[in-house]
């Protein structure tokens, strides 16, 4: 799927996992859109991934919580791109969330609205051309709400959600949906937590991954795959049992 | 987080922050009062470690600039050795130095002021370097060359980061032909035979040795030197048929787990040179890059066959007046232990005038032992050893040497610390390394 022509937008590029997905992409030999908020910062990304791998780079400014932009931005880019994998999120801060109505709407429209309209929008566009692959980067968060992370889990769930059903609309249509569940991932989100080793995963490694099981059509990706046993026990567990453990 | 060199001694707990460009980079240093940068974690020992703040550069790996007729590179300079040859060899380009492992990043070269198996003709890898830019413990960025801030920049090519944090650099890559190096190894019953053979191989570019640390008597530094040039098409055998820029790849194979104390002893050891020794065999071989530069990189993670203890790495190099003697001295104490490494390495050198910088024109080895109560006995005797010949010590290497030591192999510290007093006169950047030596 990733021939010479295919061209690949990453929103969220600035982001660790994004700009791991751009070099591994651009590896293959795909043509990059990077989509950013204050998209210039990119710049040197963007010279990098040319001096590396001979590819074309394109930016885009891209404020993903203007969901009014999101069609123009679109516009702004001419033809779909053949591949759109949506990088963003915010994990923000749960106690605060809790407590600041404001904080919490932030997560939520990051981590749900903004991501899934825009997604929406491209898979208008896909469908009406018959072809394409779209990628959602979830959150393993969104597999169970917990105390520690709900606000942030429950946008993650959402969206998960959301992208199963754009699966299920567009299956038989010519355009793929991967939804992905990273795990722990060593990146600015986690930065400065104790993460496990085991279950923590480099961004090229998730970056990898992505490539990997968006080229063979995949639907649901956890990037090691003891995520998704660790996630099945603990969605297994009963909610009686469940409500009172801290996990 | 705990963090250790690539030894796997000393393990400290320590913040580690990372820095994904200029602005990361001088915000950490403005927000910490003590922090030393750290590239890929290759030195062996403290010299990437501070307790309260080390800096990965890694997330710095931008390709800033490449000149296609000159083979001029610039880059950021946490860019691993592996990027850019990966990046560049398929184009007919190659490093003009390289260590022995390319999982190296480019400030790492820098800062330890790396060397490889061509040193006696094409010098350090710091002598290579066009310009750098570097930041300050005051904010400040400056690009340094042997035009522009000079003094700064012969500190900072071997002074183990403790001049400021290295933001990028330049460098020429050599063109060759081929991704294969021709390569003879020759076999020498001793050590005098060995010292023999690498004058004899002066004219080659590439020169290095394995020498059986275990050995005594008259088989005392018996070695397999190994010699290469950077091969040409015509050198290729006509049967090799694909793009000569493009070796085949080879499969890595990883050292699962921490292996137990037991595993290495002086038998095994023994046995292993023994094998090694006899397995050779003399004569002329076409082999790919990957295989005569880095052969123990084929083996991710080997340092983990020394245990959870960790090991030393013990590197000197002594004048060539003093060689033969001081390395039969150093050979003999270190073959009546029975503690030898697997594989110890033997070069002759060519000059150097850095200010930190190892090399110097003479013969230097290196092995490695487990990290034990007697390993450190033994080492300050070799130490001693060293000093009496007037030889120093490799700081990309060392976890254990003394200040004292250290002084009366570097003769030119003195300046080296002038300058460094002169940029960063609250001594922000500093290692466990720098304070233990007192750099």
């Amino acid at each position: 799927m990733t021939g010479k022509s295919s061209t690949v937008l990453i929103v969220g590029a600035a982001s660790d996992i994004g700009r791991a997905l751009a070099r591994e992409y651009a590896k293959a030999g795909a043509s990059l859109i990077l989509a950013a908020r204050r998209v210039e910062r990119l710049a040197p990304d963007a010279e990098d991934l040319k001096l590396r791998h001979g590819t074309t780079v394109r930016l885009a400014e891209c404020d993903l919580l203007d969901l009014a932009g999101h069609e123009r931005f679109l516009d702004t880019l001419g033809e779909p791109p053949d591949i759109a994998l949506c990088v963003v999120g915010l994990l923000g801060q749960q106690q605060a969330a809790e407590a600041d109505a404001a904080a919490a709407d932030l997560i939520m429209r990051s981590n749900y609205n903004a991501p899934a309209l825009l997604l929406n929008a491209v898979a208008a566009r896909m469908e009406r051309r018959g072809s394409g692959h779209i990628v959602g980067i979830s959150s393993v968060a969104g597999d169970r709400g917990r105390a520690s992370n709900y606000v942030y889990g429950s946008a993650k769930a959402g969206f998960t959600a959301f992208l199963s059903g754009l699966r299920n609309r567009l299956a038989g249509k010519g355009v793929a949906v991967l939804t992905v569940k990273p795990g722990f991932v060593d990146t600015r989100m986690t930065e400065g937590m104790a993460l496990p080793p085991l279950l923590t995963a480099k961004p090229i490694e998730v970056a990898q991954a992505v490539r990997r099981a968006q080229e063979r059509g995949r639907d649901v990706l956890y990037v090691r795959p003891i995520w998704r046993v660790i996630m099945l026990v603990i969605r297994l567990l009963p909610e009686g049992l469940f409500k009172r453990m801290r996990i | 987080m705990r963090l250790a060199g690539w030894g796997n001694y000393p393990r400290i707990e320590t913040r580690c922050l990372r820095a994904r460009d200029s602005a990361e980079t001088l915000a950490a240093i403005a927000a910490n009062s003590s922090l030393i940068a750290r590239g890929n974690g290759r030195a062996y020992g403290d010299a990437a470690l501070n307790r309260q703040a080390t800096l990965s550069m890694l997330p710095s790996d931008r390709v800033l600039a490449f000149d296609e007729a000159t083979g001029r590179l610039t880059c950021q300079a946490g860019i691993l050795l592996s990027d850019i040859i990966d990046l560049f060899l398929p184009r007919g380009w190659f490093v003009p130095v390289t260590p022995g492992t390319k999982f190296v990043t480019l400030g790492g070269m820098i800062a330890a002021d790396v060397h490889g198996k061509n040193h006696h003709g094409a010098g350090s890898f710091g002598d290579h370097v066009e310009s750098l830019d570097l930041a300050l413990a005051d904010g400040r960025v400056l690009r340094c060359s042997r035009r522009e801030n000079p003094a700064l920049f012969d500190a900072t090519r071997g002074g183990m980061g403790l001049t400021g944090v290295i933001l990028a650099a330049t460098i020429p890559l050599i063109p060759v032909e081929t991704a294969f190096i021709r390569q003879e190894t020759l076999p020498a019953d001793n050590l005098a035979a060995t010292m023999d053979l690498f004058e004899a191989s002066q004219g080659w570019t590439y020169s290095v040795a394995w020498i059986d640390c275990l050995a005594g008597g008259a088989s005392l530094g018996r070695s397999l030197l190994y010699r290469g040039e950077h091969a040409l098409r015509r050198d290729l055998r006509a049967q090799f048929s694909g793009d000569p820029l493009h070796p085949i790849a080879k499969r890595n194979h990883r050292i699962p787990i921490d292996f137990p104390a037991m595993a290495l002893n002086r038998w095994t050891v023994r046995a292993f040179n023994e094998i090694y020794y006899r397995r050779a065999r003399p004569g002329r071989a076409l082999i790919d890059c990957d295989s005569f530069f880095y052969p123990l990189d084929a083996i991710l993670e080997w340092n983990r066959i020394y245990g959870r203890a960790g090991f030393l790495q013990y590197q000197c190099v002594l004048p060539k007046p003093a060689s033969l003697a001081g390395m039969t001295a150093l050979l003999q104490r270190i073959a009546a232990s029975g503690k030898g490494s697997f594989l110890a390495v033997l070069k002759l050198m060519g000059r150097q005038d850095g200010l930190l910088s190892f090399p110097l024109e003479g013969y230097t080895l290196a092995l490695d032992f487990p990290a034990d109560g007697q390993a450190f006995g033994l080492l300050n005797e070799l130490d001693a050893i060293v000093a009496d010949h007037g030889g120093r010590l490799y700081l990309a290497k060392d976890a254990r040497g003394s200040a004292a030591m250290l002084r009366r192999g570097y003769p030119r510290l003195d300046e080296f610390r002038a300058i460094r007093h002169g940029v960063d006169p609250g001594g922000r950047f500093s290692s466990l390394q720098s304070q233990r030596l007192d750099l």
